[in-house]
């Protein structure tokens, strides 16, 4: 173990050396670069405008201005979140690379660590740009919601992180024929997540199932402080712990579909 | 001659891989059935056999990619994959199943594994590796953008990238030329000597296993059919060849029971000696 090493055997050597392969990965294409900027602006351009045409003509969104920005925005930090996770992971099964790494001294922990680093540095390259063209072209600050943004990105991310060890765990499972739920799974989780709408515009079953969510919670809490000016910490903190629930379980699956992979020997093949 | 060679090679008599009763099946199928050996440190031994004999999942096991069914695996004196941490940086492979990143450059990708081995002075290391297997020309380049021959030097730079005293090569020499090919095997041995590191490959290619092996498992259906030296082998099945032995393997031209092959009488007694002695 080299100097580095913090307790328990973590490495930041090699949590280093992986940031730095998707680093190098990230440079190497601009193609890459250029996916990470082109839908956060597509959606803002999008939503921003619509924003603005229903403000024009409708009492309660010109009071309640930016909810939908917003809400895109802090959607596009879950979804993007969890794809800047699941994509350096696919990176891995796309170059068939998984065998090197999972056979040399990385731990899964640290891969995991790695890909969440990545998946922050993917996020960051994506959504300030994003922001600020809220900012320019539709006069929204999203750095105006002060430090309760700070609680809404934690959460989401911790949910975005959760869904991506999941998803991950899947693919390793049952090889690159599961791809296609790394780039659908957060949608299902939209219409209950409540993103665009309360969560009492659901059915009064399926608020339980809502409110289940974490990422209910951050939208809720969004609409709160920009309609009325309101910050629900009791939110935030019911929502962060739903998270903790999720984060360890979402790893304990990982774990286990690690093990199963390596049962049936998909290690090895990584195909579909 | 081989005799000598293996005893030089272990005088302590340690095993850097130890395999006992080892099982492993896919749903129905079994692909390894019960098999042992023991290496010896310092030793090159080639796991011989057909495609689907077991050769690939064995090595798998050995590595912890694959969980076996059932059986126990020591390497370098732990258990695996119980105690993976102390040996896995001590070992490394290739295999045609593995690919290094393709849009990476040789050295970026050299870099990042020699991060992930904790390998001291690695920009030394990466220019003496550049330097042994020829690789300065296109130490720039995406991986992507090599020949096969030129892929195969960089894999093998990367197994070799931490010093292993253990080396588990799955086909090191598959789609090459013979020219490069060669060079590999020239490589492997140069390599083996100087760090008195224990080799084990898995190879239809009979005579690089001839050339390189100290002693040959032969596998068939996830059976140890044979195992021995490469002369003792083909002096015991009558044979000049290790692919004449080969093809009598796979053709079944060997009998379970009267162990009769065309061509010449192989003793009973003496078909899987060396699983025998290991178990």
């Amino acid at each position: 173990m080299n100097g580095l090493a913090l307790h328990g055997g973590l490495s930041v050597h090699r949590i280093g050396a992986m940031i730095l392969r998707y680093w190098y990965l990230l440079l190497s294409s601009w193609p890459r670069l250029l996916e990470l900027l082109y839908w956060p602006v597509m959606q803002v351009v999008t939503w921003g405008f619509l924003q603005t045409y229903i403000a024009q003509n409708a009492n309660f969104f010109a009071r309640a201005g930016g909810t939908l920005i917003g809400a895109v925005i802090l959607w596009d930090i879950l979804f993007r979140g969890q794809l800047g996770f699941s994509i350096s992971f696919l990176e891995e099964m796309w170059a068939r690379n998984l065998g090197n790494l999972m056979m040399s001294p990385l731990k899964p922990i640290e891969f995991l660590i790695s890909l969440m680093v990545m998946s922050l540095i993917r996020l960051a390259i994506g959504v300030v740009p994003m922001t600020l063209l809220a900012l320019f072209l539709f006069h929204f600050n999203f750095y105006s919601l002060g430090l309760p943004l700070i609680a809404f990105f934690c959460n989401l991310i911790f949910t975005s992180w959760s869904v991506g060890i999941f998803v991950s765990g899947l693919v390793l499972r049952y090889g690159l024929g599961a791809e296609s739920i790394v780039w659908t799974l957060m949608f299902a989780l939209m219409p209950l997540a409540c993103v665009y709408y309360p969560v009492k515009v659901l059915p009064y079953w399926l608020q339980y199932v809502s409110w289940a969510l974490p990422p209910t919670y951050v939208f809720e809490g969004m609409r709160a402080l920009l309609i009325d000016q309101v910050f629900r910490a009791d939110l935030m903190l019911s929502a962060l712990l739903i998270n903790a629930v999720l984060l360890m379980t979402s790893f304990a699956a990982f774990l286990a579909l690690l093990n199963s992979a390596r049962r049936h020997g998909s290690l090895l093949g990584g195909g579909e | 001659m081989t005799q000598t060679r293996l005893a030089a090679a272990d005088p302590a008599g340690s095993a850097a891989i130890e395999v006992s009763r080892l099982v492993k099946v896919y749903k129905k199928i079994c692909a390894v059935d019960d098999i042992s050996f023991r290496i010896v440190r310092g030793s090159i031994t080639g796991l011989l056999g057909g495609n689907g004999a077991g050769k690939t999942t064995t090595i798998a096991m050995i590595m912890g990619l694959v969980l076996p069914t059932s059986g126990r695996i020591q390497v370098l004196g732990h258990p695996m994959p119980q105690e993976s941490d102390a040996v896995l940086g001590r070992m490394n492979f290739e295999s045609p199943y593995v690919d290094m990143p393709m849009r990476l450059t040789v050295r970026q990708n050299l870099t990042i594994f020699g991060r992930l081995y904790a390998v001291e002075n690695l920009a030394e290391r990466i220019a003496g590796l550049a330097c042994d297997l020829d690789l300065n020309e296109f130490l720039d380049r995406p991986n992507g953008k090599l020949s096969a021959g030129q892929k195969t030097r960089v894999a093998l730079a990367k197994a070799l990238i931490n010093q292993p005293e253990l080396l588990l090569l799955d086909e090191p020499t598959a789609s090459l030329d013979p020219d490069t090919a060669d060079w590999v095997r020239e490589h492997l041995e140069t390599y083996r000597k100087t760090h008195e590191a224990t080799i084990l490959l898995a190879s239809h290619n009979m005579l690089e296993v001839e050339r390189l092996c100290d002693r040959v498992i032969i596998l068939k259906r996830g059976r140890i059919e044979d195992d021995d030296s490469p002369d003792g082998i083909m002096a015991r099945y009558n044979r000049a060849t290790l692919e004449e032995v080969f093809l009598d393997v796979a053709r079944g031209r060997v009998q379970a029971a009267g162990d009769q092959i065309e061509g010449g009488q192989l003793e009973n007694n003496q078909v899987g000696r060396g699983r025998e002695a290991a178990s």
